[in-house]
């Protein structure tokens, strides 16, 4: 616990952000106790119906408590593994945070987790404490206390969900986490389009670029801070990385013809994308390592190579090719050997993403004139579509790998391109809110 | 049958606020090449209006190709010769797909498209120096509905004039 205490200080000092994490008290009971019975190839998931009781608040916090009861509220319902249970059916009224609940009042409801809490503020800072329990077994299995700057209000709602989502599933949360995205405006023939950036629940939206750039297929660094993404405006298309915080932004390289497709290597310290021949009739995947800025070609056939993706490791890389007459996914290794196709199925597949913990490689798939959003082990098999119709595209992973986003392009003249995310198991499809259009999303990896 | 008739409708009204849009930035020689073009038929020789008019500025693809069908080989050929009378002329070859693909894909069957038509200039006689190309993807349709008989107008290379054109 020491230890991740330790890394926890360092991460926020290294960022400049003042989060400061006081004590920690997690004592896990054994996980079966909770284990969600999720059967990823299409069980149904059975929520877990949970009492989140409102947080004690005094000294001008009551605002800071509703909105943190909110924000863990909406976190785990959205999750599709909890059913937060609704307040006015609450037999009793948690008045003290010391106070032992009375755990049959809790079983009564068929509540079978209990969150209590308190906020006060301490010399202009938040301090929020709360605790996690089993009610069947009458334990405390985790409680956590927090002191911030009031604006990081809704960051700690974040963490405590990742802590509650964590010790009732097994699974790493996915809260504390970002969205990157490509805002759209404006008619569909002149889109104008940003990249923004927004908390996984689509809070705290910031758009990025001014939109004078047409800016499509933003990808987070592993450090959450720089993206990559495609921009289209005066000369040459090509790749950039953005700072986020500073807002500067630095070309990828001047090549000759255009730079498309990009994303990070796992370590952050490469980039990997697409460039048109010279000729301009084909696309290959280059590397770059961004601290020598070597280039290093890893396909070389006639045909479009694009949509690079890593694995995890960052051994093998999955990418899209027409080689073989129409978009179908291959996977190679880092150095470009063993170039070989794993989508066999009736269509055509692309936009390939592997999965953080490595286990699917997640696609788009056109057929008959409709767009799924699939995934499949990174040998071919196991192909399960976890959405389909008129448009979707481009799935990102939540980086626990339980969640996919993607964009669904409603038709018409007035339609555009809207967020969704989706389980794994293709349950629990839910519209992502975005003040406008969206498109283009890609999930960061763990903020804490 | 009613609905359809409201759809033209819309479909109307959206165009003249596109127009009045268009008009009021700075930067959009294509419209107002065809809104001259459009009606009067006569344009100053040399002019953008001239080449979007008398010559057509863009030749058109079939689902997933970049292979230049006949009917664009004689709009570029034509193209060519306009080109070749008026040697003050630069151009850039825009590439664009539809919208029944994905993002990235979109970005080089475009780029194919542009450097498709931008050869055929350049065998054609045209010097290679005047002509620039870019591909849109599928970011720029310029067809808005949700059927083929719009795709295949998106799926398409535009010469569009960067500099030399006589004012109209």
């Amino acid at each position: 616990m020491e230890i991740s205490m330790f890394k926890f200080a360092r991460l926020r000092s290294a960022r400049n952000l003042i989060l400061v994490l006081s004590f920690v008290l997690v004592a896990l009971v054994p996980r079966t106790s909770f284990a969600l019975d999720v059967d990823v190839s299409g069980g149904r998931i059975n929520p877990l119906p949970i009492a989140i009781t409102p947080f004690l608040t005094g000294g001008g916090a009551e605002e800071a408590g509703v909105t943190l009861g909110e924000v863990i509220s909406n976190n785990l319902a959205r999750s599709g593994y909890f059913e937060p249970l609704p307040q006015n059916s609450f037999i009793e009224q948690i008045t003290d945070f010391n106070q032992e609940p009375r755990f049959a009042d809790w079983r009564q409801i068929q509540a079978k987790a209990l969150v209590t809490g308190q906020v006060y503020v301490e010399g202009g800072k938040i301090r929020v404490e709360f605790k996690l329990f089993d009610v069947n077994s009458q334990q405390q299995i985790a409680a956590q206390q927090f002191s911030t700057s009031p604006k990081n209000l809704r960051r700690i709602g974040h963490l405590a969900s990742d802590v509650i989502y964590k010790a009732l599933t097994g699974i790493d949360g996915y809260f504390d986490t970002r969205i990157v995205y490509v805002d759209e405006s404006g008619p569909k023939d002149q889109r104008v389009k940003k990249l923004a950036v927004m908390d996984q629940d689509g809070f705290n939206v910031r758009t990025l670029t001014d939109g004078e750039e047409l800016v499509i297929t933003p990808r987070f660094s592993p450090n959450s801070q720089e993206i990559t993404y495609m921009s289209i405006g005066q000369g040459t298309p090509r790749v950039y990385l953005f700072n986020i915080e500073t807002r500067q932004r630095e070309i990828v390289g001047e090549f000759p013809n255009m730079s498309f497709a990009p994303r990070y290597s796992p370590d952050g310290q490469r980039v990997i994308m697409s460039l048109l021949t010279t000729d301009g009739r084909n696309s290959n995947i280059y590397e770059m390592d961004l601290r020598s800025r070597q280039l290093r070609q890893l396909t070389n056939t006639p045909a479009i190579n694009t949509g690079p993706s890593y694995s995890p490791d960052g051994s093998q890389i999955t990418f899209e090719s027409d080689r073989g007459g129409t978009q179908q996914i291959y996977v190679m290794g880092v150095d470009g050997s063993g170039q070989n196709r794993i989508s066999f199925g009736n269509g055509r597949y692309s936009t390939p993403v592997w999965s953080p913990d490595g286990k699917y490689i997640a696609f788009t798939k056109q057929a008959e004139g409709r767009f799924a959003i699939g995934v499949m082990a990174p040998d071919g098999s196991g192909e399960r579509i976890l959405t389909e119709g008129y448009h979707n595209e481009g799935p990102t992973w939540a980086p626990n790998g339980r969640v996919i986003m993607f964009f669904r392009d409603i038709p018409g003249e007035n339609g555009g391109p809207q967020l969704y995310s989706v389980d794994i198991t293709g349950y629990n499809e839910q519209q992502v809110q975005t003040p406008g259009f969206g498109s283009d999303p890609a999930w960061s990896p763990r903020l804490n | 049958m009613l609905r359809k008739l409201s759809g033209v409708k819309i479909a109307i009204a959206l165009c003249c606020v596109l127009a009045l849009t268009a008009c009021s930035k700075k930067n959009t020689p294509n419209l107002e090449a065809t809104n001259a073009g459009l009606g009067s038929g006569v344009s100053a020789p040399g002019s953008e209006a001239d080449f979007a008019t008398n010559v057509g500025d863009r030749v058109y693809f079939v689902v997933d190709q970049a292979d230049l069908t006949t009917e664009a080989q004689e709009t570029l050929r034509k193209q060519a010769s306009w080109l070749q009378q008026y040697p003050g002329v630069s151009i850039q070859v825009e590439g664009h797909s539809d919208e029944r693909g994905t993002r990235e894909y979109n970005i080089a069957l475009s780029a194919r498209r542009a450097t498709a038509a931008r050869e055929f200039l350049i065998a054609q006689g045209v010097e290679a120096s005047r002509i620039s190309s870019i591909a849109y993807g599928k970011e720029r349709p310029a067809a808005l509905c949700d059927a083929e008989q719009c795709w295949s107008q998106n799926r398409r290379a535009v010469t569009v004039i960067t500099g030399g054109a006589r004012t109209s």
